[in-house]
């Protein structure tokens, strides 16, 4: 009890900082609307992008629309929750170019823990939304025996693909220690990996398997935990008990982005000024 | 007077080829996007039976590899410089150069988009063939598809420059630019091909700039349409351009008047 009063207190000076963040963004009212609505849009367009394809065709890579709503709500929420909580690492960058990052060096907390604090953009609720709503009408509209097992299976894979994401966010900010300029790169498989969690890892080639299945995975935030929902058949590669493997890929991806980020800090010179 | 603006055409090329490492970072995002596109519109033709609105494995192969390649010049993101430069007033300068402001602007962003084919398109067209893809049936798709490819640009280029210019009104045009980034790319074809969508919603597509920047180039080059058709693509690119070159020019000027740089 002592001790949890403890950490409470310890994490006051997070708390108070986050929650101006908060009230900052939500004191310039039109500018607050306007991101509000483009991130809306931004959803959209990438859920209008899965469906216009399933317009075309009824059933891809084993999955009908209803099915493929499951994948991508489970997906795109846990992305977009990760993106509110710690997305704003991808501002490490300019903070590197400017010489600013210096100034978190000098406080006594983590630099971490810091930079993921310095921001919390609620813009994102508006793409969290979306995926939601995609989620609960595809768990509405799909064939699910409910009982403990199928709810417990969605918690998992939520938490999981949260923490997964959130791991991409942390592994591309502590490359940018490295790259500066080549900010793209990490692009690649951040965004290029939400894209990716938002299809049906069936039709993948086998290096995207390895790249996006495994190494990266983005498979394990929506797709496998579809198939074990659904009690879909297995494609190769990706046998269906991996649905409940979400936790396993969330560590697998935290153990990276941790043993980067530390590279990443140690190789950090300042800007100079 | 053109040699002015050669050099600023060069300028900007030159620019663009001092950022190595970013090309690369560049490379890289493109050819990943490209390979999850071929992963998904492939299994999309195949589920439809070998053929979907006029695309087969070859075109749809062309269709994604060109388009990846022409990421790097065309912009859909709707970012400029002159959106900054109008918000923290270094615009006024621009005003006193004996140039006009809208053509100079535009002039130096095709030259980058143009250096910008070598580092990031040859390479996807070069990954294209490799995995092979469709190609005109007839040699005159290439110099039509060319000509169509600069229009391209130029619109997007142009088109951008609105999105900087609305901060003669707004200051602020990041909200302005994110929504504009997001519609653009959807409607310019970047993820499915816009013959691919519902009737309704490619009427409406064709009723934007958009296609005009991506989808009509990727089309001519790849041969989905024939010498005529691709004439026809032409026409509606010219118009396109008139139209946002001409809205450009307007609102230009109507910022000037209204420019009012604070501090000093």
């Amino acid at each position: 009890m002592a001790e949890g009063f403890a950490l409470w207190a310890r994490l006051r000076p997070y708390r108070a900082v986050l929650a101006s963040r908060a009230r900052s963004q939500a004191s310039y009212r039109a500018n607050f609307a306007l991101d509000l609505v483009s991130s809306l849009l931004a959803a959209l367009v990438e859920l209008a992008e899965v469906w216009v394809l399933f317009h075309a065709v009824t059933r891809l890579g084993g999955l009908e629309f209803h099915q493929i709503l499951l994948v991508f709500g489970l997906a795109d929420l846990a992305f977009s929750l990760a993106d509110l909580a710690v997305g704003h690492c991808d501002n490490l960058p300019t903070y590197v170019r400017a010489g600013t990052l210096d100034v978190f060096y000098l406080r006594p907390q983590p630099l971490l823990l810091q930079l993921v604090t310095s921001d919390v953009t609620l813009r994102r609720l508006a793409r969290a939304a979306v995926g939601l709503v995609a989620l609960v009408a595809g768990l509405a509209t799909s064939d699910i025996s409910w009982g403990v097992g199928s709810v417990a299976l969605l918690v998992v894979a939520l938490t999981s693909g949260c923490a997964t994401f959130g791991a991409m966010f942390v592994w591309a900010g502590a490359c940018q220690f490295f790259l500066i300029d080549g900010a793209e790169m990490t692009n690649a498989f951040v965004y290029g990996g939400r894209y990716a969690a938002t299809q049906p890892a069936s039709v993948w080639s086998r290096p995207l398997k390895v790249v996006f299945g495994f190494f990266f995975p983005m498979a394990f935030t929506g797709f496998l935990p579809t198939l074990r929902l659904l009690d879909l058949p297995a494609p190769p590669w990706l046998p269906t008990w991996l649905g409940w493997c979400g936790p396993l890929a969330a560590l697998w991806a935290w153990a990276m982005a941790l043993l980067c980020w530390r590279w990443g800090v140690r190789h950090y010179r300042g800007g100079g000024g | 007077m053109t040699r002015v603006y050669w050099r600023l055409l060069m300028a900007g090329f030159r620019r663009q080829s001092a950022y190595r490492l970013a090309a690369l970072g560049g490379l890289v995002a493109n050819a990943t996007f490209g390979l999850l596109k071929v992963a998904v519109l492939f299994a999309t033709v195949r589920a439809a039976g070998g053929e979907v609105a006029g695309y087969d494995v070859g075109r749809i192969s062309a269709y994604i590899w060109l388009s990846q390649g022409l990421l790097g010049s065309v912009n859909l993101s709707g970012r400029t410089d002159i959106a900054e430069r109008i918000k923290d007033g270094h615009i006024a300068v621009d005003f006193l150069r004996p140039l006009d402001v809208q053509a100079a602007e535009v002039t130096a962003e095709v030259g980058r988009a143009l250096f910008a084919l070598i580092p990031r398109g040859i390479p996807m067209v070069v990954i294209g063939a490799v995995v092979g893809m469709a190609l005109p049936a007839s040699a005159v798709s290439y110099p039509l598809g060319a000509a169509s490819l600069l229009l391209g640009i130029v619109i997007s280029v142009a088109a951008a420059y609105l999105v900087g210019v609305a901060g003669f009104w707004l200051v602020e045009t990041r909200g302005l630019q994110i929504c504009y980034m997001v519609l653009s790319g959807f409607f310019a074809g970047l993820f499915v091909p816009i013959r691919l969508f519902p009737r309704w919603l490619g009427l409406v597509a064709q009723a934007t700039p958009f296609p005009s920047m991506l989808m009509y180039p990727v089309d001519i080059l790849s041969g989905r349409v024939g010498p005529g058709g691709a004439l026809a693509l032409l026409a509606a690119q010219l118009a396109w351009l008139v139209a946002v070159g001409g809205l450009g020019q307007a609102l230009t000027r109507a910022g000037r008047r209204r420019l009012e740089v604070q501090g000093g």
